[in-house]
């Protein structure tokens, strides 16, 4: 049942307010870059300069006023922000630091949460270490493989509609796995509703099964026969699945080439694998697909 | 200004010695004076003389990268005057933070920006990179940049979570507990990560060991933290910030929709036209220079 005073009690934690501004700034700007997008599409599709590329837009104007103008004022109202905001709520400090009490739940800063709610699909070395990483790498390989020379400088949609849908979807799978892993994660990292009481008592039974014991394989079989199953689905996820794009968006292929190809498809399947084994978890309790005796998918 | 304050400055304050010295271009109220006021700026010059008028709009640029630059000045001010009331050591950290609360003047603005304003950045940085993408700013000629702009995210999470822990409070450990406890799972590297036992870890000589200067969260920790969050993180950072703003001039100034004619500029067919060679017709004409 919602009750106010619970969802305002997660809300109002200082240390959540930025999680609020988040939600405002991802809903302004989105609709910012989506609008101006739209409307050069427009632009292109009649025949007109961008809006960037207009005759006017083009001039040229003195940094002095035009733009020391903008960036003082800028400034000035994210000091004056920062100040009224720094005066009117105070920094949360809890009690003195003490190995022997555990807070429950014990979280993360909020920017980790997104990692920290991966933990519950994946083991750490993939949700902590594995994933970061990828994100990382993924994030500075992207110049390097969407080698499509249009909408260099200006918003559009139409000319980078893939580059774009698969940007928009890992930036707000990560927004809301924090979003969620701030308002919506209780005691003992617990799912509730907004507005449901946090109890430490809640028992969630976990019902959770690996794939081999949703196919019915006696557990006892030797490892490598037993999870032949997993190895096949995972082999026919990182292999079959890029094989056949390839020969359906030929195209696609030929104007990356074999090695942006590739390396495109293993950081789109492994972006996908997260938002997958959700739903299989969601839907068939399903812990790990494979099982082996040195680490778990 | 009133007249006759402005006649003050123009007769007493102007023509002095030390005025002079200080601002060698006279008053920006033609375009020579506005040219040399931002060329002859140490700060200013960060930016160009003169830019493209789509450049100077909010709904192009949202102004995130210089918001970011900004909340790093407010953060390293605020740290500065920070580290004059704080011991990195587990039985002081706590009563200096109390006491920034009830002792010192002005104590409790100081550690608010300092907080508010580290979490802000997070977002500002965010928001850069989002702006940064949907222009598709990082093509070429600017890959290395974004790269680089990547690197400075990473380094602005890390900041914000070693500066986390110094409170020395619950929510503090707590949160650098749990944060700290995915280095453990690192592959080979950490005591409780794939294929670990080939190179013997155990939990007290493992990354995660390293990182804490123990096996749990402690007094060597925070020193550990203190030094990275107040001298070594962000002595890497300046250095890629430093890399980050060059380049952005380097690689043509603010992105736009002249960039595209900027990414046909092959260096190579441009020093083999010098030369005489035939590739010649190849190279595209460089942008005009302003």
């Amino acid at each position: 049942m919602f009750r106010w005073e619970f969802f305002l009690e997660i809300i109002k934690k200082p240390d959540n307010i930025p999680i609020i501004l988040l939600i405002i700034a991802l809903i302004v700007y989105t609709w910012i870059a989506l609008y101006k997008a739209f409307d050069n599409d427009k632009r292109l599709a009649e025949g007109r300069p961008v809006w960037e590329a207009e005759p006017h837009n083009q001039e040229k104007v003195h940094t002095w006023p035009h733009l020391l103008n903008i960036e003082f004022i800028a400034a000035i109202i994210l000091m004056a922000g920062l100040t009224l905001w720094s005066v009117f709520l105070n920094a949360p400090l809890e009690e003195p630091a003490n190995p022997g009490v555990t807070p429950n739940p014990s979280k993360a800063p909020w920017y980790f949460l997104g990692l920290q709610e991966m933990l519950v699909y994946f083991d750490p070395w993939i949700a902590g270490v594995l994933m970061p990483t990828i994100i990382i790498i993924g994030l500075m390989a992207i110049p390097y493989i969407d080698t499509n020379p249009k909408g260099n400088g200006y918003y559009c949609w139409k000319d980078r509609k893939f580059a774009i849908s698969v940007f928009m979807f890992g930036w707000f799978l990560w927004m809301i796995l924090i979003v969620q892993g701030t308002i919506l994660r209780g005691p003992g990292w617990n799912f509730f509703w907004p507005g449901e009481y946090w109890d430490v008592h809640k028992v969630v039974p976990l019902v959770n099964v690996n794939l081999y014991e949703l196919l019915n394989i006696d557990p006892k079989t030797f490892w490598l026969i037993r999870e032949m199953p997993a190895l096949i689905l995972l082999g026919l996820y990182f292999l079959l699945i890029p094989y056949i794009v390839s020969k359906i968006y030929r195209k696609f292929y030929e104007d990356l080439g074999f090695a942006r190809y590739t390396v495109t498809m293993i950081l789109l399947l492994l972006l996908m694998s997260l938002p997958i084994k959700m739903i299989l978890r969601w839907t068939l309790n399903l812990k790990y697909i494979l099982v082996t005796p040195w680490f778990n998918i | 200004m009133s007249s006759k304050l402005q006649d003050f400055l123009e007769k007493h304050v102007y023509p002095t010695q030390i005025w002079q010295s200080i601002f060698r271009h006279g008053k920006p109220i033609n375009d020579r004076n506005r040219s040399l006021a931002v060329l002859s700026n140490v700060f200013l010059h960060l930016h160009p003389i003169r830019l493209p008028r789509y450049a100077t709009k909010y709904t192009y640029t949202w102004g995130m990268g210089g918001m970011s630059f900004l909340l790093f000045l407010v953060e390293t001010v605020t740290g500065i005057l920070l580290m004059f009331y704080y011991h990195p050591t587990a039985t002081q950290a706590y009563i200096d933070i109390k006491s920034l609360e009830f002792d010192v003047p002005f104590g409790m603005l100081l550690r608010n920006m300092h907080r508010w304003g580290a979490h802000l950045m997070v977002l500002t940085v965010w928001f850069h990179m989002f702006r940064v993408f949907m222009t598709g700013s990082y093509k070429k000629p600017r890959e290395f940049n974004w790269a680089i702009g990547v690197l400075l995210l990473t380094i602005t999470l890390f900041m914000s979570f070693t500066g986390y822990l110094l409170p020395w409070d619950q929510l503090a450990m707590w949160a650098i507990t749990v944060g700290t406890n995915m280095a453990r799972a690192v592959p080979f590297l950490g005591h409780e990560g794939p294929f670990s036992n080939l190179l013997g870890l155990r939990i007290d000589n493992d990354i995660r060991f390293a990182l804490l200067g123990g096996t749990t969260v402690g007094g060597p920790t925070l020193l550990r933290f203190y030094v990275l969050h107040c001298i070594a993180v962000p002595f890497v950072m300046s250095f890629l910030l430093a890399v980050h703003f060059w380049r952005i001039r380097k690689d043509g100034g603010i992105s736009g929709p002249q960039s595209a004619r900027l990414a046909n500029l092959n260096k190579v067919t441009q020093v083999k036209a010098a030369l005489g060679k035939k590739e010649e017709s190849t190279v595209a004409q460089p942008p005009k220079t302003e």
